[in-house]
């Protein structure tokens, strides 16, 4: 039997991340404690270095390698790319947060590049077990990450519920897989797709494997009903943790989802639409009702997660290409406005002061004008005022729903992304309308000043021109499918 | 064709069945023809003809946890190493080269372990 040797280039970027990774490791075992920042520099440097290769190899070919069960397209590279920003990001927001809370170890760093490592399989898998190593991959890291805090009882809480629902998520999911394996016989995405056309297998069996792994993927972006970890881990977590698994986890979720619903059973079509309208519903509908009654801001932000992923599936239930693009859109939009959001809860937090209280930004625009006009600008994007890029992910998605002939599905969308605009507004009122409570003074770091106001004039600039992020995922979408 | 697909695990129902009845058999025959006395004597834990110090169910370190997850890690490295030993010789410079490259992702893990002290009882 002869082996031969696969083509590495698509792969590229994640062997380049999996060699880095073991030198961040190493490299922290030996610097001491003086030189904790060493792993940050060199997390920075493996994702700009990740960020180089992907673009490198950017091609809008479909490349399938190791024997057809990785894929590197537009879609994949475009992904990567978003998520190596993101993950840059979260770290040098985080940066400071960590340091004060005893959390700047290498393990931190290890495990966000591992994640990412996940991440980038996941977006690039074409085959049902390399999907399932992703979301593996970047599970495991994240339940670690929420555990990080180890005299926590909050966080060890919050890890435990998000790693025994994950698991449960994860089976859930392989057994949707091992149905469809049993209807097809196959676990490759591309032949899932031909032998639904040709029709050999059993229908009724792909449809109790969709419900399985449509409720998989439910758990995994916490659409309702599958949503309960999410409010908790989101809470329990330290700050920058839940910056990380709210922001560029989704990007990977969305590819997720792209894959398997609609490379995979895209000729399924009419069956999971009808589920995805309701997840989308309930979601929408819990979330933004549910947000209002919160006094926890992270626990806020959780149920406003929950509602925006109500927003994305809307995208998928239009399906056609506007319909995933316009869904692209709104997650790249919403990772942008999560970003912002968390990255100021952590720069009003101090050491012993966590900031998660809703009260905690009474009279933030006499304490720090700059900052309470970024949480200004990211709170109005959440609620889909124009002309942030909130306001335009929400239009594309409705446009995109409307051509799919879904009046009624956006009319009830408008109305409870109108009940939501409530809470949002409400902190724009305790930051502008109400006197401080707390007049310490705001200390950050002149990089993390730029970092927040790149991302707020991404948020307005974006909105304002939307055509370049939404010819990017039009494109990316169109060369991959 | 799927006939003959059930038919290849007609022993393995055979053996479910048969190891069914003995197991119950065994266990309703035993119910029913022993003979039942019991006394307090008879019904406390049994540690080496001395009364029971304490409860058996007690806490156990999680350092047990932690060198049985280590041990399973490179118990695991052994199972993978034994088949491709054996075909090595037509797995060729490419599966070399693979086991070559797991097996240094390995040794990444093991000196971490080593110098985070997981190894050090104390």
């Amino acid at each position: 039997m002869d082996f031969l040797l696969p083509d590495f280039t698509p792969a590229y970027p994640e062997i380049f991340l999996l060699f880095m990774i073991c030198v961040v490791m190493l490299a922290d075992l030996f610097a001491g404690e003086k030189n904790r920042l060493l792993s940050f520099y060199l997390s920075l440097l493996t994702l700009a270095g990740c960020a180089f290769i992907t673009y490198g190899i950017y091609s809008t070919e479909v490349r399938y390698t190791f024997s057809g069960m990785f894929v590197g397209d537009a879609m994949s590279d475009t992904l990567k790319l978003m998520i190596y920003l993101t993950v840059a990001a979260v770290l040098i927001y985080s940066r400071a947060y960590i340091s004060l809370r005893g959390l700047l170890k290498g393990e931190f760093f290890s495990l966000t590049l591992f994640a990412t490592l996940g991440m980038m399989v996941m977006v690039s898998a074409s085959h049902l077990i390399t999907l399932y190593l992703g979301i593996e991959l970047l599970s495991l890291s994240l339940y670690a990450m929420v555990a990080l805090q180890r005299e926590s009882a909050v966080a060890t809480e919050a890890a435990i519920k998000f790693f025994v629902l994950g698991a449960l998520a994860s089976g859930f999911l392989l057994y949707g897989m091992s149905m469809l394996y049993g209807a097809t016989g196959t676990l490759h995405i591309s032949e899932l797709t031909k032998s639904i056309q040709q029709g050999t297998a059993d229908h009724d069996i792909f449809v109790v494997g969709l419900v399985f792994v449509v409720a998989g993927i439910s758990f995994k972006l916490s659409a309702v009903p599958f949503h309960m970890w999410a409010p908790d881990v989101y809470e329990g977590a330290p700050t920058a943790i839940t910056l990380f698994i709210g922001s560029a986890p989704k990007l990977a979720a969305f590819g997720f989802v792209m894959r398997l619903l609609v490379e995979g059973l895209g000729e399924l079509a009419t069956d999971w639409q009808g589920m995805l309208v309701l997840l989308s519903v309930a979601s929408m509908a819990v979330g933004n009702f549910v947000a209002i009654a919160q006094l926890n801001i992270k626990r806020m932000l959780a149920y406003s997660t929950i509602s925006h992923v109500g927003f994305v599936l809307l995208g998928f239930i239009a399906i056609g290409e506007n319909g995933y693009s316009s869904a692209m859109f709104y997650v790249i939009a919403y990772v942008l406005m999560t970003l912002g959001a968390f990255g100021i809860i952590m720069l009003l937090s101090r050491e012993g002061f966590e900031a998660d209280k809703i009260s905690d930004f009474k009279g933030l625009n006499q304490r720090s004008p700059w900052l309470a006009f970024m949480m200004l600008l990211i709170m109005f994007s959440m609620a889909g005022v124009p002309p942030m890029i909130g306001f335009y992910a929400k239009l594309a998605v409705f446009q995109a729903v409307l051509e799919a002939g879904y009046v009624w599905l956006v009319v009830v969308a408008v109305v409870l992304a109108l009940i939501g605009a409530f809470y949002y507004l409400r902190i724009i009122k305790f930051m502008y309308f109400d006197a401080p409570e707390d007049t310490r003074p705001i200390l950050f770091k002149p990089d993390v000043r730029i970092l927040i106001s790149t991302n707020g004039l991404a948020i307005v600039l974006l909105g304002i021109f939307p055509q370049a992020l939404m010819g990017l995922s039009l494109s990316a979408i169109q060369h991959s499918m | 064709m799927l006939d003959t697909m059930l038919g290849n695990y007609f022993p393995i129902l055979l053996f479910i069945l048969v190891g069914l009845l003995v197991g119950t058999l065994c266990l309703v025959a035993g119910w029913l023809l022993a003979p039942n006395k019991p006394d307090a004597e008879k019904l406390s834990t049994y540690e080496c003809g001395f009364g029971a110090f304490e409860d058996a169910r007690m806490k156990f370190d999680v350092r047990y946890y932690l060198i049985a997850i280590l041990f399973i890690l490179f118990d695991l490295e052994i199972a993978f190493l034994f088949p491709w030993a054996v075909a090595l010789k037509e797995v060729g410079l490419f599966g070399f080269v693979a086991m070559l490259v797991f097996l240094g992702l390995l040794v990444v893990g093991f000196i971490y372990e080593w110098a985070k002290g997981a190894l050090e009882w104390d």
